[in-house]
């Protein structure tokens, strides 16, 4: 079988599932005062210290969660409650159009059902964020900005923010700024102290953890009000009995991953330009939809496990179902409940038409990848896309 | 063979799946999201594009152990089944979406993009027969006989269709889900048109078509007898509604016997003179030459009466030895030779 779909979720890493499996088989809830609940404790705050350490934030400053979903509604609705309730004049949520639905759907609540005023952030054609559109909103009207937030890393076509920048911005007009780096984190640098945002979400499966267990790394001092109430764990931020073994599998996962980050980068670069360039001789027409695969200074860079291309002509989910047939597991982007492919609300936001939109595939590639998984799908992409293509052309004809 | 299996949720298709799948053929389950917004219909009535029904139809394919997508097709269910439903009430016709959709959507977009795709044959759980010789005939269980919603599918379309469970009655169904261990087997059955959730078709139409006020007109005397607020409301043939406060002056019950949508008049009278005795029907599948004695079905599930018909161009002409009653046009003629579809059409026009 040919994973290329990393992005969704990753393969445990053997650190992760070895220190996962030896804490399951442990009894003792980090909150009891006995032995067993010192030993537990005590791990849950070696978890949190190794995590703090390689994102530069303080151990108090991870919260940990039971995903990524859930830290984005946390920041989110967080932020927003406890700073509209300090000033009921704070009402505007800035967010780039190209979220994550975890942001998005929050926020969209927020301005459905909390008297939120929602502004999406324009992006380029390479799924960028600008500093300056940035700047721009927040002018309009410094002091009604709740928060603001914008993804590290995008989940679909991988263009890289200027986190760093962007943050600079909000904290000019003293606002506090929230990164979703769940993609980002355990590829390329993320880091939370000094200038940088003031909250950061981030999550196990993604880099080789389990799923279920997250955390929201978020400055001591910025108010927030708690989504869950209860035993008060987690800083009063979020209650709730502490998942030992999923945040102790966590930290191996992302220790591991770190480790080996500077190699894998260029590895995984290397393969993904490979791949990319190898199906582009197969299938000329196919095109490359997010930032350059080699950036130049000055150009957005990108994820180096991401490749997100279009097929014109064909719908992303026929190339899906076809590559799938043949082994090849990638995706479409992002699926709705049904399990429905719409064309991609990232694409969308690029520029790109619906049709473009619907005809894209996402290949992410991770730490169990090698040459011959590219082998693979350049060896049956041309197949595919011209079948794809043959039921493509029909719909276009019908209409539908 | 590399077949593709519409999975609705329903129990009907999961067997017709399992069934393919145990014939030795390559299955692919298909759910077709027909709804644009699914997550809207989490409540709505047993159709055939809820949430719950995509979640029945994972399920099953997991069981088989078959591999299972879901395919968007409502833009195409919108324009080619929903909005032609509107659009032929608003004409005054009274047409079947099921069979619209079986036209239009099963047996043409999806079969179109399953063989593009490389597929051989799709899979339905229709209760009908297929010959291996292309011939179609009605399910061994006459109460679920769905035959007449596939009669007027074209030979081609036939080809490539594979209708499984045409010799097992619905109960035989119901026991062999148990015994494979799918869940939708006791699921209910369903009966409403699937895109109207809580099955007031009237109420839907006049969501979408607006107030379009008229009088009901006696069709003896010319009276006006009252007014309505719209002609899509009603069916010809119709009898209750017709919120008259008078009876006839002979005492008899009246019912609709013509809509007229230009004038929004509805036309009432006695039961007899909604007798048919003559069809014209177009779109007609209809491979046979001449004049063919065979039996005549309007529509679903109602009961044949003995008729020839006749090609006339595109059209086909039907004339009923016995009359048909409260036929309208829009719905779907289909014609038997016992057991056998011969071919069949859309009414167009009626003659007394």
């Amino acid at each position: 079988m040919t994973y290329l779909d990393h992005a969704a979720t990753t393969p445990m890493r053997p650190e992760a599932l070895a220190a996962y499996t030896a804490v399951l088989a442990d009894t003792g809830n980090a909150s009891s005062l006995h032995a067993s609940g010192r030993r537990a404790r005590r791990i849950v705050e070696e978890s949190r210290e190794a995590l703090a350490e390689m994102l530069r934030a303080r151990p108090s400053d991870v919260v940990f969660t039971g995903g990524g979903t859930e830290s984005d509604n946390l920041a989110l609705k967080g932020l927003y409650w406890s700073r509209r309730g300090a000033d009921p004049a704070r009402r505007r949520v800035l967010v780039s159009a190209v979220e994550h639905r975890a942001v998005l759907d929050t926020v969209r609540w927020l301005g459905d059902a909390q008297g939120a005023e929602v502004e999406l952030l324009d992006v380029d054609a390479t799924g960028l964020v600008h500093p300056e559109t940035l700047a721009a909103a927040i002018a309009r009207d410094p002091q009604s900005v709740a928060v603001v937030s914008v993804m590290w890393a995008n989940s679909e076509v991988g263009t890289i923010q200027p986190v760093a920048e962007l943050a600079a911005v909000a904290h000019r007009h003293g606002l506090p700024f929230h990164t979703d780096a769940v993609q980002a984190f355990g590829q390329i640098p993320v880091e939370v102290g000094g200038d940088g945002p003031d909250a950061a979400t981030i999550s196990a499966h993604k880099v080789g953890g389990p799923v279920g267990v997250g955390a929201l790394v978020v400055r001591r001092g910025l108010a927030l009000e708690p989504l869950t109430h209860g035993g008060g764990q987690e800083r009063d931020i979020r209650s709730g009995t502490l998942n030992t073994a999923g945040v102790a599998a966590f930290a191996a996962a992302a220790t591991a991953a770190r480790a080996q980050a500077p190699a894998e980068r260029a590895r995984l670069s290397a393969l993904r330009d490979d791949l990319v360039d190898r199906i582009r001789e197969r299938v000329p027409g196919a095109v490359l939809n997010g930032p350059p695969l080699a950036a130049r200074p000055g150009e957005p860079g990108r994820l180096p496990g991401n490749a997100h291309l279009s097929f014109p002509g064909c719908e992303g989910d026929s190339l899906l179902m076809l590559l799938d047939a043949r082994g090849i597991e990638c995706s479409t982007g992002s699926a709705c409940s049904a399990g429905v492919a719409r064309p991609s609300h990232v694409l969308l936001a690029m520029g790109a038409g619906e049709e473009h939109a619907r005809a894209s595939l996402r290949f992410s590639l991770g730490h169990t990848s090698r040459a011959a998984d590219v082998d693979a799908v350049v060896a049956a992409i041309g197949p595919v896309v011209e079948r794809a293509s043959r039921a493509g052309a029909l719909t276009a004809v019908t209409g539908g | 063979m590399r077949v593709l299996a519409a999975m609705s949720g329903g129990v009907d298709s999961a067997v017709a799946a399992a069934r393919a799948v145990d014939a030795g053929h390559d299955v692919t389950g298909v759910h077709l999201a027909l709804s644009r917004a699914p997550e809207s219909d989490r409540t709505g009535a047993r159709g055939c594009c809820t949430l719950e029904d995509a979640r029945d139809a994972r399920r099953a394919a997991d069981v088989l152990g078959i591999p299972f997508y879901v395919w968007d097709l409502a833009e195409r269910f919108e324009t080619d089944v929903i909005e032609d439903f509107v659009q032929s009430y608003a004409a005054g016709r009274t047409p079947n979406p099921c069979v619209r959709c079986n036209e239009r959507i099963k047996f043409a977009a999806v079969l179109d993009r399953a063989l593009a795709l490389g597929f051989d044959a799709v899979v339905t759980g229709h209760h009908a027969r297929l010959d291996p010789d292309g011939t179609l005939r009605r399910s061994v269980d006459p109460d679920k006989d769905q035959s007449y919603v596939l009669g007027t599918l074209r030979p081609a379309q036939l080809a490539a269709a594979r209708f499984p469970l045409g010799d097992s009655t619905k109960t035989q169904v119901r026991r062999e889900a148990a015994e494979r261990g799918l869940a939708v087997a006791d699921k209910p059955d369903s009966h409403d048109i699937c895109f109207i959730a809580d099955g007031d078709t009237g109420g839907w139409l006049r969501d979408r078509l607006g107030s379009r006020p008229g009088p009901i007109v006696d069709a003896g005397t010319g009276e006006t007898l009252g007014e309505h607020d719209g002609a899509f409301a009603f069916t010809v043939g119709q009898r209750r509604g017709l919120g008259l406060g008078r009876p006839a002056p002979d005492g008899r019950p009246r019912y609709v016997l013509d809509i007229s949508p230009v004038t929004s008049t509805v036309t009432v009278g006695p039961a007899e003179a909604l007798d048919v005795h003559r069809l014209v029907a177009d779109r007609a599948a209809w491979p046979h030459e001449g004049v063919l004695a065979c039996q005549a079905q309007v529509r679903a599930h109602g009961d044949v009466v003995p008729a020839e018909a006749a090609a006339r161009g595109d059209e086909l002409v039907v004339t009923l030895a016995a009359p048909v009653r409260g036929t309208a046009p829009g719905q779907a003629v289909v014609l038997y030779d016992g057991d056998r579809v011969l071919g069949g059409g859309h009414i167009r026009a009626i003659g007394g």
